[in-house]
């Protein structure tokens, strides 16, 4: 179906389910109860969800499949953000423009620094690529090129913004202020109370999920495909391709174009949920996360890059959210001395301190999962590696 | 005039002549074995003719065009193939994956963009893959991981992916190196049934002299970066210059 084998299939509709009911599912635990804190359900979590994923999935294209790992895909997001908030501000608030010029700006960033960065591989490459995204990072943070030009390019530390001032030529007199899609504004939500639940639907998580199934889909087809198969030849052997008639060349940049557009995507949706762009999108510990995000997940394979990007954004926002007052709440029904002894220890995991949290699950699925959460799901199933799903390495064709 | 021309080849790294006015013509549609005792420079030569070497001087023509300055691929591109002496596979993918990679590089070139086909939809790839896996008694092992699979199997995918790119010479580098006796005799047998079944040109770099005689249709010696003697294999055994080179100068 859709040009995909069964079990492809049956994954794809995994993701779309989780798309479609992620409002659901997140809300699980009743408005009022004492569990409602660990509720992931609301819209700014949700969104990210989607675009993180869709960040990772377009990174593990690159290194799931090539194994080049990429220490610089944050110079994409970044200016696929300052693509999209610039179509905000010469055209008006429907994100559509924004979109296309976002993947079209980033898709033609990667052509020269993938041209540059794959002329070395292994660690060379992550740190070619490393420099060119930190160089993106201070050409904006400073706005060089905008000062050069005697124009705002990237408005330095402030951040881009859309002002009542500038042209947006394309809206009329009652066009919503706010992005949106046709008129569907991306802030605009349905909320539905269920008893004690509280499910609320928003428009801009819906458009995100959208691009994160079609993204999703898009990666299937190009892990099945020869190209695919060309990308897991670079992996594997690049002697044995070179000398079987294959040039690497191409093919590595093409992938490193595709996961380019990827990242030049998530960064436009980024800008269409909130029409801001700052440097600090570009900044190497983003480039990081997506890193973590995939390894975390399960490199190569299909739907790991998802789990991995859910899993981080999860931490991120509700350990991190985990205060000081909240902690004594939660282990108010200790003895004193115990309870200031545990707010004491946990305090250093929640909070700010919630890269502990990360670095501590970051490192045990790495010892004990190198696999990834997919490898993980795969022993808890009881299913052997060789059947697995989604590993794309060893897969089977049906007959 | 072979298909394969060597003219005047000097190779010099720092003091040392690796090659020294190497000429040499390999025929068409024979086995050719190419000889010597250890740093006589057939790696060196070898190295030179898949164009990962510039020799200093010399040309090396295949079928009338110059391989020099080419890269590998292209090299592969015009009809020669190379067996490594460690066999070279894609160790992370199964056997039919290897098979495929070299058919769509036979049937598409050095790069082609198919992002959106199902490869196992590619129906003439995959039935060619499936063919070779066939003729190379590999079809049971199709779905197998290759980095578990013996040295003889490894070496056998290997030359199952040169041939199914249909090359007009393939080039092996000590092909039994480091085999169990079973395994080499295995790979004898193998290319011996190739080089009956098909029309192609096999040049041998060896130094298991079994495989040597058992094989080959003309042999050249090389000593000292120089070709010492060119003959069948009959007249190479018994000729007074193979032995000074192998014993002459051990003794």
């Amino acid at each position: 179906m859709l040009g995909l084998e069964k079990k492809d299939f049956n994954l794809l509709m995994v993701v779309v389910a989780l798309s479609l009911f992620a409002p659901l599912i997140l809300n699980i635990f009743p408005k009022e109860s004492a569990f409602a804190f660990f509720n992931g359900g609301y819209p700014d979590l949700m969104q990210r969800f989607a675009i993180f994923g869709i960040f990772a999935i377009g990174f593990n294209i690159l290194f799931g499949l090539t194994g080049y790992l990429s220490f610089g895909h944050a110079a994409f997001l970044g200016v696929g953000s300052y693509a999209a908030v610039w179509m905000f501000k010469l055209l008006g608030y429907n994100v559509l423009p924004g979109l296309i010029l976002s993947v079209v700006v980033a898709g033609l960033l990667s052509v020269v620094i993938g041209f540059v960065s794959l002329r070395r591989s292994g660690i060379y490459f992550s740190i070619l690529t490393l420099a060119f995204a930190q160089m993106m990072y201070s050409i904006a943070y400073s706005d060089l090129f905008g000062r050069w030009l005697g124009i705002t390019l990237t408005n330095g530390e402030t951040g881009l913004q859309v002002y009542n001032n500038d042209p947006q030529i394309l809206m009329g007199p009652d066009s919503s202020t706010v992005p949106h899609i046709f008129g569907l504004e991306m802030s605009s939500r349905l909320t539905l109370p269920v008893g004690p639940w509280e499910f609320v639907f928003p428009v801009g998580y819906y458009f995100c999920a959208i691009f994160l199934v079609i993204s999703f889909y898009l990666s299937i087809r190009i892990f099945r495909s020869p190209f695919g198969l060309m990308l897991r030849a670079v992996k594997s052997n690049n002697q044995r391709m070179t000398y079987t008639g294959l040039n690497p060349r191409p093919y590595t940049l093409a992938a490193f174009i595709i996961s380019g557009m990827y990242a030049g995507l998530a960064g436009g949706l980024l800008a269409s949920m909130d029409p801001l762009a700052g440097a600090e999108r570009m900044y190497w510990t983003e480039s990081g996360a997506v890193v973590i995000m995939t390894v975390l997940g399960g490199v190569g394979t299909l739907i790991g890059p998802v789990l991995g990007a859910g899993t981080i954004k999860y931490m991120e926002n509700i350990i991190s959210k985990m205060n000081e007052k909240l902690l004594h709440e939660w282990f108010s029904f200790l003895p004193e001395s115990l309870e200031k002894a545990m707010v004491w220890s946990a305090s250093w995991f929640t909070g700010e301190g919630w890269h502990m949290t990360q670095g501590v699950v970051f490192m045990l699925v790495i010892i004990f999962l190198p696999g990834g959460l997919v490898q993980g799901s795969n022993k808890l199933f009881g299913r052997r590696k060789r059947k697995s799903t989604d590993d794309a390495a060893t897969k089977q064709p049906a007959e | 005039m072979g298909i394969l021309e060597v003219k005047g080849v000097n190779k010099r790294f720092g003091g040392l002549q690796a090659l020294g006015d190497v000429n040499l013509s390999i025929a068409e549609n024979t086995v050719h074995a190419i000889i010597g005792p250890n740093g006589a420079g057939k790696s060196t030569l070898l190295n030179v003719l898949i164009g990962k070497l510039i020799p200093d001087t010399g040309s090396v023509m295949f079928d009338g065009q110059s391989v020099l300055g080419r890269a590998p691929h292209e090299i592969n591109q015009m009809g020669i193939s190379r067996v490594f002496q460690t066999p070279e596979i894609f160790s992370e993918l199964n056997v039919m994956e290897n098979m495929m990679i070299s058919c769509f590089a036979k049937r598409d070139g050095s790069f082609r963009m198919q992002a959106m086909a199902d490869m196992f939809g590619e129906k003439d790839v995959v039935e060619k893959a499936e063919k070779m896996l066939v003729d190379m008694e590999m079809a049971d092992k199709r779905y197998d991981h290759t980095a578990a699979m013996s040295r003889g199997d490894k070496r056998r995918l290997e030359i199952a992916m040169c041939l199914s790119q249909e090359p007009r010479l393939l080039l092996l580098d000590e092909p039994t190196a480091g085999m169990a006796r079973a395994d080499t005799n295995n790979t004898i047998d193998l290319l011996k049934q190739i080089k009956d079944e098909r029309d192609i040109t096999i040049a041998i770099i060896e130094h298991d002299m079994h495989v040597v005689f058992s094989l080959s249709e003309r042999i050249t010696v090389l000593a000292q970066g120089t070709p010492l003697v060119e003959d069948t294999p009959d007249n190479i055994k018994g000729h007074p210059k193979v032995k000074e080179a192998y014993l002459g100068e051990a003794a």
